[in-house]
Order: C-alpha cells, then structure tokens, then sequence
C-alpha cells in the first residue's frame, strides 16, 4: 500500500486535510453476537465509515454460531448502530456498507463453515474489490483462540497472496502468565507474521493517554521537573463501581490484577515513565517502553508493598449490593482478588527511588481511571506553618476517563488580611469540550489495524515483560494467607491505606 | 445567560463576559481560539448556529460583527455600539459577543474586535458573504492567523475566485475548498487502488458553483494533465471522471449524498458522499490554522488554465460549455464566460509568481 501511496501524485504530505484512508479492505468478526462486537465494533465501523475513512467496498464479514441470513445479520449492525454509533445516522452511509456486508454461520470446529467463509472472502474480493485484504477479528473468549488460529491456517485463510495481507486482531487476556502468555504467542505467531498481529489494549486507543506523549514531549514545561529530584510518587488508578456481574466463569480464577494491572496500568506506567522515542514510529516507541517496563523493580518484601481484596456486601451509590464470595458462580472460598494494589520502582537515573503505585477494582467509590504525578513540597517555605496548613502536594492529574482532561494542583493565596495559601486547580477539560467529537477508542485502532499502523499495539515483548512484572506477585499471593475484604462502594480495603501510610504517604481520593 | 448592552465600549463587553462567567459558576475557561464573523443581520442567524455547533468541536470565544445600514444622513454621522453578551447554555461550549454597529463606527470594527480578543490564542475571521476582495489587507482579516471566505455565496464566483488567487496570502482559505475534501479523499483513495496513470480528467458539476473549479485546478496541478470542467444541473458535483492508461476511473454523484466509484475492471462501489452542513466545514476549517498550501497551490494553478493546460486539448466542441470557455462558450456558460473573460487575462501572468511566494 504504501508504494501505491508514493505513486500516487493526488497524496501530499502538505495536503493536511486529506484524511489517512484504509486501503480496499475487509474485517470478519469472529463472536460477532458478543457483547463487545454489538457495543463496540459494529459502532466503531459505521462511525469510521460515516467519517469518511473506510474504502469505498469495505467488507464486514460475521462469523457466529447463529443461524443468520445476510439480512438478519444487517438488521443486528443496524440496531446495534443505531444504539451504539457515536455519530448520527446516515442512510447513505449504511447502504455504503451494507452492500459489503455478509454472514458465515459456524462452528469453530466446522470445516465446512471455513471453507464457506473463505468462499465468501473470494466472492468479496470479486463483488467489492477487497484485494484479499482481510482482518480477523478474534472477538471471543480465549480458549477458543488456538482453535480459531488453527483452522484459519488450516483452510489458508491466513496466506497472504499477491501484495495483499491478512491480519488478525486479538482482545486481553494475554494469557494468564508469562507461560500461557508464550504459549499463546507461539500458536498465534505461527500462523501470522509477528507484525501482522495487533493486541488491543483499547485504553491505548484513547485520546487521553495519546495525550500523555502530546503533554509530556510537545512541552517544555513538564519534562523539566518529570523525575525524582521533583517527582515524589506516582499513583495510577483505575476504579470501576460495577461487580462482575455476569462474568463469573471469565473472572473467577483471573482477578483484578491480571485484568487490568498486566495490560492497561503497565501501559500506562511505561507511557508516564518512559523516555522520549526518537520518533513516534511502532518500533521507536516500543523499544522505550520495553526500555521501562524492563526496568521495573518488585519490592523486596512482597507482603508489605501488595494488598489484595474482594468486595464485601455493601452499599453502592444508594443500592444495596452482594459481596464477591456471593455472586452467582464464585466459589465461597475463592482467592480471587476484585481489588489489587502494588508498589513498584523503576531502576533508572531518572525514577530510582520514586514508588509508583498501582491500583484497580471494582466496586469502587466511583468508575474513574487516571493518573497522578504526585511532587515533593517545596523544600523550604518562607511562610509560617500555619500558613501552609492547608497546603498538600503539588500534582499532575491526568484523568483518563471520564471527565478527559489534566489537572494542576497548585497552593494560592487565600484573599484576606491575613497569609493563608490553599490548595486550587487549574483544570484543562478535554471531556467538556471535545468528547463530541472525540473518536472511539476502538475507531481509531480499527483504522489502525486496516492502515497497518502498530503504534497504538503492545508487542509480544511488552506482554510478556508485563507477565514478568506480575508473576512473582501472583504467585506470592498463592502461597500466602488470603484476600482482606472491603466494603462495595468505598476505595478499597483499609490494608490497601497502611500500605502507603507506611511509606508516608496517601491515597489520592480520584 | 445573556447580558444585552446598548451604546456601549469594548471594555463594558469586557466586564460584562467577566460577569457573566461569575454567575454561571464557570470563571476558568477552556477556550482555544477566537471566531469573528462579519456578517449582516441577513445571514447572521446562520452563521452563529454554525458557529455555535462548531464550537463544540473548538471551543471558543465568537465575536459577530454586524454592521446595520444607516439610512439618514443623521443616522450615518452619529455612532452607536450595542452588543449581545451571551455565556453558558445560550453560547454553545463557549461564549458569543453580538456587537451591532451604527454609523460612523462601522467603519472602525477592528477598535471594537481588537479589545475583545482571547488573550494568545489564534483568531479566525469568517465572512459567510460580502468578504473584501483582499482579505488579509481588511482591517478585520489584518487581526487574523486565518481568513476564512465563501465564494460560493458570492455573485460571480468563478471571478471571485480569480481575486482570491490574486490577492492570496498564506492563512487565507475558502469554504468552496472546504466543501471539495471529501472528494479529493476519495478520488486520492480510488488512485490509491490502482497503479495507474491519469491522462486526462472531467470535473461535471453545477454552474456558479467555484468548489467544481477548485477541484479542476487542484487535480489539474497534482496531475499535470489536461483537465475539462463541463456543468450538469447539479446539486453541487455530480461528477469527476478520469481516464487513465489502464481504463476509466469515475466518481458519479447523481443525488448529492451516494456516490458510485467505477474503476476500470474492479466491480462498482457505493460511497457515501453527502453534501455538508456549514457547521461541518467551518469545524474543519478551525481543525488547522496553519497555511493551506494545496489551496494556495491550487488557487494560483488559474481558473483559465482548466481549459488549455498542454496547449491543444483534444476535445469534441460540445463539450466546451464550461464557463471559462472564452468567448465562444455555448449556451448555459457564455453568459458568467463573458464576464470572467477580461479579469482573466491579468493573473495569467501573475499566477507563476504567486505559486512561488505561497510555498
């Protein structure tokens, strides 16, 4: 593609409004009846098309168990469109797409279903130009993974022929440690090309943490004072107020920490911590966050510096709500931790000595996630402590979701006769102004797999050195004692607050 | 809220946006440009609801300039401001000042504008209609990074367009080119697919319309080939055809909202084309404030080159009903042909030039 785009004397990289546009293409959506595919990927698809970014003939395959027609198939898009698209709907824009539009039923152990489903990409190429060129989408549970991998290999549905390519879209987990983590990409890799395959972490695709690269190297400001001489802690927090309401079979076994700790929160601690790229090129990025992550250190005393927890009954937001060990399908002696906290070094010139601390739940105060860069107190004050009474650290809040936006949290004067300095905010609100018009985390990294643009992807390397950084945890939580408990709807056990009381420090209520 | 002002300064305003922030409970801002549209009371209402949706995309602060017509001597020697302060629900994501100008102030709309700035932020001016001939020497254009005119909106266009490459200075740009992107993406796209070379193109599309010239002369500048711009009754663009040394590709948009892209042994596709909202185009617009220089590139390409790019089109008499045919253009076109004739002789020669200093 990109020779043609050399070639071609109409693109000019001056020509600033002519948006990068997905080559002649196709995505098929395995599991496309899920949860994820009718809230998210459908949306994420009209949206894209309704913006003007898909190719004319772009092709939407869904692969499912259900016993569809074409039609029924469009009528679910349509609905879920409808419901879910961010953009408003287009009756032009639908009946762009829904020319391209077809339903395979099957198994995944169906032989003939794959035949069909490659008979069905052929048709496509012929009726709408698609070029060979086709995405699978892995939206299904990860058992299924290797099953779906190997029939793909099986009916040569992965072979790319003649220029064009075939890439394969794979959602967490990455396995459930670094062993299954390997395993999973042996047999992922030995179907496609390392570079063919694309891991969402979708906190990746979202303006805000493409936003932390933006604050941290597009400004003078910050860059200065982002490490340990002025740098006191950092604090990543991502908080849900839900349950695990029906996920029991996905999460029991899995837990807080492997769901979200080993993807998102290290990702985002790598985007805060690491150095700047040389350029904002896949493999310059990857390499300084594979840079970072590497040097992640686990705490000495593994005990004191992790806590883990489930919700216990509780009130929520005014509605009475049932504690972890009672959902329908927890064992009541399950281990599984729905709160995680840990506090991590980084061992470089720049972080030695500043903890990072991570933390998620669920059944939290409020759904939040963000980002906290927490700075030392001014080393000396010419006001009078009584002054300053008032007066915490300053910080640097980036809040991911919701409310989008930074923070500054710095001292000002009270007005008065008398020295009073208080804490006040200075506040940019990315949500306020631009979520209108704000893309989909997924719109974005749906254009970027069909573009085949890797930046916004972890690598096999970062998925794996996130495992490293998990596993003596995990496995320390298996050997020793059990969860603490903590009643749904505040912010954690009270273990997670004498964890950082003992190192001087506080919690950010987020 | 809204705080309406008679007789006023800028500095009342000033102290009235204060206010008005205060008790809404917002005082910090996040605003990130000022919008001034130069308008009428005729097309006020228009622009500001664009304006207003825009500026969800872009918040920021909007000032529209309205001059009245004074109708007495006495009326046109006397001088009065009245503005229309309006913050919160009532502004969109940001705030809007209504200033009105009677008489002899109306001729000094930068005193008013200038005072009333976001303080570092870029500025835009905006005249949906009547924009001066040389905008970035207007006193208003003067205080913007970018000048946003409409020669679609204008009595004749295509001359129109002509003044505009003319008088082009980098931040100036057309809502007629604004409303052309998603055409060029797409003829780019279809290029993309195929490893052809263009030989010649057929840009069909409504008469007085500028967007079918600016598309013209932007594929007739990247391509180098001969280009021939031919009227349909529209609505907008109907069509661009392209013939290339493996078959034709065309992009025919018959109802102004689908589009059929044919390429030459690919099966036809579907595109979703539709004709935009004002609001669209002007949030695309303040997307970068920058210079456009494939505008510049394109503008200063020249309206009478459409026609006689390589010296001796190859082309059926029929066909030369565009409007800047020349003299001998037939039926619909001789009429706006004839009257861009003379004013396209001058930037002929200067269009060289212009190329040079807008890069």
């Amino acid at each position: 593609m990109s020779s043609a785009h050399e070639a071609n004397p109409l693109r000019d990289p001056a020509d600033r409004r002519l948006p990068r546009i997905a080559g002649p293409s196709g995505l098929v959506i395995f599991g496309v009846t899920g949860d994820l595919s009718r809230k998210k990927l459908m949306p994420a698809v009209y949206d894209l098309a309704n913006r003007g970014l898909l190719p004319p003939g772009f092709a939407l395959i869904g692969f499912a168990r259900r016993d569809w027609a074409d039609e029924d198939f469009a009528q679910i898009v349509h609905d879920a469109v409808k419901e879910h698209a961010r953009t408003p709907f287009r009756e032009e824009v639908w009946q762009q797409l829904l020319q391209g539009m077809r339903f395979v039923q099957g198994d995944f152990d169906d032989d003939a279903a794959f035949e069909q489903l490659g008979a069905t990409i052929q048709d496509l190429d012929k009726a709408q130009g698609t070029g060979g060129n086709f995405a699978f989408y892995l939206s299904v549970p990860p058992k299924f993974f290797p099953k779906v991998v190997q029939q793909l290999k099986k009916h040569g549905l992965a072979d790319e022929q003649n220029g064009s390519w075939r890439r394969a879209v794979i959602e967490k987990p990455f396995g459930h440690d670094l062993a299954s983590a390997k395993e999973l990409n042996a047999i992922v890799h030995e179907v496609f090309a390392p570079d063919q395959v694309f891991r969402i972490d979708h906190y990746l695709g979202k303006e805000t943490v493409q936003n932390i690269l933006a604050l941290r190297f597009a400004n003078t400001l910050f860059e200065p004072i982002w490490n340990r001489s002025y740098v006191d802690h950092v604090q990543i927090t991502m908080a849900e107020d839900i349950g695990i309401g029906g996920r029991a079979g996905y999460y029991d076994g899995i837990g807080a920490a492997r769901d979200v700790i080993q993807n998102h929160l290290l990702q985002l601690l790598a985007l805060t911590a690491m150095e700047e790229p040389a350029s904002f090129d896949a493999a310059s990025l990857a390499a300084e966050k594979t840079k970072v992550l590497r040097a992640v250190r686990l705490p000495k005393d593994l005990g004191s510096a992790t806590v883990r927890a489930q919700y216990a009954a509780g009130w929520q937001g005014g509605e009475k709500v049932i504690g972890y060990l009672q959902e329908e399908g927890i064992d009541a002696k399950s281990k599984t931790d729905t709160y995680a906290a840990v506090r991590l070094g980084i061992d470089n010139r720049r972080w030695a000595g500043v903890p990072f601390y991570l933390r998620t739940g669920k059944r939290l105060g409020r759904r939040v996630t963000e980002i906290a860069v927490v700075f030392q107190r001014a080393p000396h004050s010419p006001f009078d402590s009584t002054a300053t009474e008032e007066l915490g650290q300053n910080a640097l809040v980036i809040r991911v979701q919701p409310d989008e936006g930074v923070t500054l949290r710095f001292g000002s004067k009270v007005p008065g006769t008398s020295m009073e300095v208080r804490d006040v905010s200075m506040d940019f609100a990315y949500g306020e102004s631009f979520t209108e018009s704000s893309p989909e985390a997924y719109e974005r990294l749906i254009l970027d797999v069909l573009l085949g643009d890797s930046n916004l992807f972890p690598r096999t390397e970062e998925v794996e050195l996130s495992w490293e950084i998990l596993d003596p945890i995990e496995q320390f939580w298996d050997r020793s004692g059990k969860p603490a408990q903590y009643p749904a709807g505040t912010w954690g056990p009270v273990e997670a607050d004498e964890m950082l009381e003992r190192d001087g420090r506080s919690w950010r209520r987020p | 809220m809204k705080i309406d002002l008679t007789d006023t300064t800028a500095s009342k305003i000033n102290k009235a946006l204060v206010q008005g922030r205060r008790a809404i409970g917002t005082p910090a801002v996040g605003m990130v440009l000022t919008l001034v549209i130069v308008t009428d009371e005729e097309n006020a209402y228009d622009a500001m609801r664009a304006a207003g949706e825009a500026s969800r995309e872009h918040p920021s602060r909007t000032l529209v300039v309205i001059r009245r017509v004074s109708r007495t001597p006495r009326d046109r020697t006397s001088s009065r401001l009245d503005a229309e302060v309006r913050v919160g629900a009532d502004a969109g994501t940001g705030e809007t000042v209504v200033v009105r100008l009677y008489g002899e102030v109306v001729g000094h709309a930068q005193s008013v504008v200038l005072p009333l700035l976001l303080p570092d932020a870029p500025v835009v001016v905006w005249w949906p209609v009547n924009a001066p001939l040389d905008p970035a020497q207007d006193p208003l254009g003067k205080l913007g990074q970018r000048r946003v005119t409409d020669t679609y909106a204008a009595e004749q266009p295509i001359e129109e367009l002509t003044a505009r490459s003319e008088a082009y200075t980098p931040g100036d740009t057309d809502l007629a080119w604004t409303r052309i992107t998603p055409w060029r993406s797409m003829i780019a796209a279809a290029l993309d697919q195929v490893n052809c070379t263009v030989t010649s193109v057929v840009v069909e599309g409504e008469e007085f319309n500028p967007s079918c010239e600016l598309l013209a002369m932007w594929l007739a500048e990247r391509l180098g080939v001969p280009v021939e711009r031919t009227l349909s009754p529209g609505p907008g663009l109907t069509a661009v055809r392209m013939e290339t040394d493996c078959g034709p590709v065309a992009l025919d948009r018959a109802d102004g909202s689908l589009a059929t892209l044919s390429v030459q042994g690919q099966p036809e596709r579907a595109v979703a084309l539709k004709r935009r909202e004002t609001a669209e185009l002007i949030a695309e617009e303040l997307r970068r404030l920058d210079p456009d220089d494939t505008y510049a590139a394109a503008l200063s390409f020249g309206v009478e080159h459409l026609y006689d790019a390589t010296g001796a089109p190859v082309r059926e008499p029929g066909s030369e009903a565009r409007e800047t045919a020349g003299p001998d253009g037939e039926q619909t076109g001789s009429g706006a042909a004839e009257k861009s004739a003379p004013a396209k002789k001058a930037p002929a020669k200067k269009a060289p030039a212009k190329k040079a200093t807008a890069k």
